[in-house]
């Protein structure tokens, strides 16, 4: 694969811990060269939920990119919205997309209504369920959600199977087998060792797990001995070799959250809805999307004022 | 003593949760929480809430004027992933304010109209309603009793399970499900009516039942000893105030109405 030689050329370019021998792996590549993994046709997870902790960089490197027909799994919001609107994005699995202040997400929204996506529409915890299942390498994993609802009728390769130990029916929540995540961590190490520093990591440890390749962006780059401190070292939500590639982006989850770091930026929020309700993606994307995460944030009133919004109150 | 209708529906949805003990209360939306937060503070102090955000608390955060979540009374760390492990242990009464409830007690919050695959109106998606409605106790509440939230059909999308006999899964029955109050700006009903029939418990000070049959797409029930809903007592009003220091609630409900209804 084309992202392989470029690792072998960071294990080479650096040698962060001073050792003798082997140099240690070297996760740290650029936001293009991590979301190349992607090919069209794949299915990728999102982790964050709604505004909150998206990996909104990669997401915009992705829309950058010719890749197309994805199926998308995240709890979703912009990040779900934007890669509808830019077309490239065949079904959606989802149990909301929604900006949370602003309940209806524009871009989803649109694809909905003109009937431009296919759905598969489950329940938040059914979600976590094919994660687990996906991790923990079970075909599925039983469980009463949706019983009763049209999460039953309207997937209908959902399928309801008999207990071994009781007489009611069961949902076999299949396995949502993850071909690349793309998570937003708060702080991580060039060996791909993440900290979410945030009050609530989500579901982003199952979306790691549930995947052959993670790519995480990170607000700040660390070294290692960063980690040592046992209260960091309890923030890390999983294993460094679920990590495949780091990618060093500060305010690289705008316009959503990374708290503690910044709140979401409910303006340019309302400014996105605007630019799609006015110019569609192609209005948005020639505002703000630029050619570069730079070009980017200096679309949108650059780093500093990223990094000083305020953290949301529940 | 003057209120209004927003701190009526609020003490009238927080009774809901009284006598439950330890479960976890969830209202979504302003005023849900805030009835939520009121039980806590009055009629069950053993509840169980969260902060809306990740942690449980040992008393009820404002709804309004909070500058941060620092300083809080957190009791446990409770994220999101670990909140469905509470919902799945039916340790949990949810108040929830569906787009949609139909004779079934079944709601929708997920899309209005057109096809499944291009509805005219797409709102959240399922949520966590299918869950929610399967594990654990539920309540409603409608800020306005209309023929479009209370539909004549099933519900556009059925995102929550009900008393529909149609529907039930084999080896349930209707003692598995739990679907408690529904509040509304006209009247708190239940589904206790035969056969799980929804059913007006108390009128709201000066409407008519009239009024609600003929918001309601559906036939209901009108139980034996239908009330007026209790006014609030000015115990319950200055701890809305203190829970809504900013009266944001008096921005909920169009015109912010009275409590009582004028006669005309």
């Amino acid at each position: 694969m084309g992202d392989a030689g470029a690792e072998a050329d960071f294990d080479t370019a650096f040698n962060l811990t001073g050792m003798i021998g082997n140099a240690r792996m070297n996760k740290c590549v650029s936001a293009a060269d991590a979301v190349s993994v992607i090919e069209s046709g794949m299915t990728i997870g999102i982790g964050g939920w709604g505004p909150r902790r998206k990996p909104m960089a990669l997401v915009r490197e992705l829309l950058r990119s010719d890749v197309r027909d994805l199926t998308v799994v995240a709890y979703g919001g912009a990040d779900v919205g934007l890669l509808c609107a830019a077309g490239k994005v065949r079904k959606v699995v989802y149990a909301f997309v929604s900006l949370d202040f602003m309940p209806l997400e524009p871009g989803f929204r649109k694809a909905r209504e003109t009937g431009s996506v296919d759905v598969r529409e489950i329940d938040e915890g059914m979600m976590l369920l094919g994660l687990r299942a996906a991790a923990w390498g079970s075909p599925y994993i039983p469980t009463r959600i949706g019983l009763g609802t049209d999460v039953i009728t309207r997937n209908p390769d959902l399928q309801l199977v008999d207990s071994p130990y009781d007489d009611k029916e069961w949902v076999a929540m299949p396995a949502l087998n993850l071909d690349v995540s793309l998570l937003h961590a708060t702080r991580g190490d060039a060996r791909g060792v993440c900290e979410i520093a945030s009050p609530d990591h989500y579901m982003d440890d199952w979306f790691a797990r549930a995947a052959n390749k993670t790519v995480v962006s990170v607000d700040e780059l660390v070294p290692s001995d960063y980690f040592h401190n046992a209260d960091v070292a309890r923030r890390v939500y999983w294993e460094r070799n679920l990590t495949s590639h780091i990618v060093h982006i500060p305010g690289g989850a705008h316009p959503s959250s990374s708290d503690p770091l910044y709140g979401y930026d409910m303006k340019h929020y309302k400014e996105y809805a605007a630019a799609l309700a006015e110019g569609g993606y192609d209005g948005w994307s020639e505002a703000y999307l630029g050619d570069s995460e730079s070009s980017y944030q200096r679309n949108v009133g650059g780093l500093e004022a990223i990094q000083t919004l305020p953290l949301p109150v529940y | 003593m003057t209120f209004s209708l927003a701190e009526l529906m609020v003490c009238a949805a927080s009774r809901s949760f009284e006598n439950e003990g330890e479960v976890l209360a969830t209202g979504i939306g302003l005023l849900p929480r805030l009835a939520a937060s009121l039980a806590m503070r009055t009629s069950n102090p053993d509840m169980m809430m969260t902060d809306s955000q990740s942690f449980m608390l040992a008393t009820p955060n404002p709804v309004s004027g909070m500058a941060s979540h620092s300083g809080q009374a957190n009791e446990n760390w409770m994220g999101f992933a670990r909140i469905f492990d509470n919902v799945w242990s039916g340790a949990r009464h949810a108040l929830v304010g569906p787009s949609q409830i139909d004779r079934f007690g079944q709601t929708n919050i997920a899309a209005l109209g057109g096809s499944y695959e291009a509805p005219k109106v797409q709102l959240l998606g399922v949520r966590g309603f299918p869950g929610n409605s399967i594990s654990h106790a539920n309540s409603f509440f409608v800020p306005k009793h209309s023929t479009r939230v209370f539909v004549t059909g099933e519900c556009d999308v059925v995102c929550s399970i009900g008393y529909n006999p149609d529907r039930l899964p084999r080896g349930y029955t209707f003692d598995d499900i739990d679907i408690r109050r529904v509040i509304t700006d006209l009247c708190v009903m239940d589904f206790n009516g035969p056969n799980k029939q929804m059913r007006v418990v108390s009128l709201h000070p000066g409407v008519p039942l009239s009024e609600v049959l003929e918001n309601t797409g559906f036939e209901v029930a009108v139980a034996p000893n239908m009330t007026e809903t209790p006014a609030p007592s000015a115990e319950q009003l200055a701890l809305i105030t203190e829970l809504d220091p900013l009266n944001v609630r008096s921005k909920q409900l169009k015109d912010n109405p009275p409590g009582v209804r004028n006669p005309n």
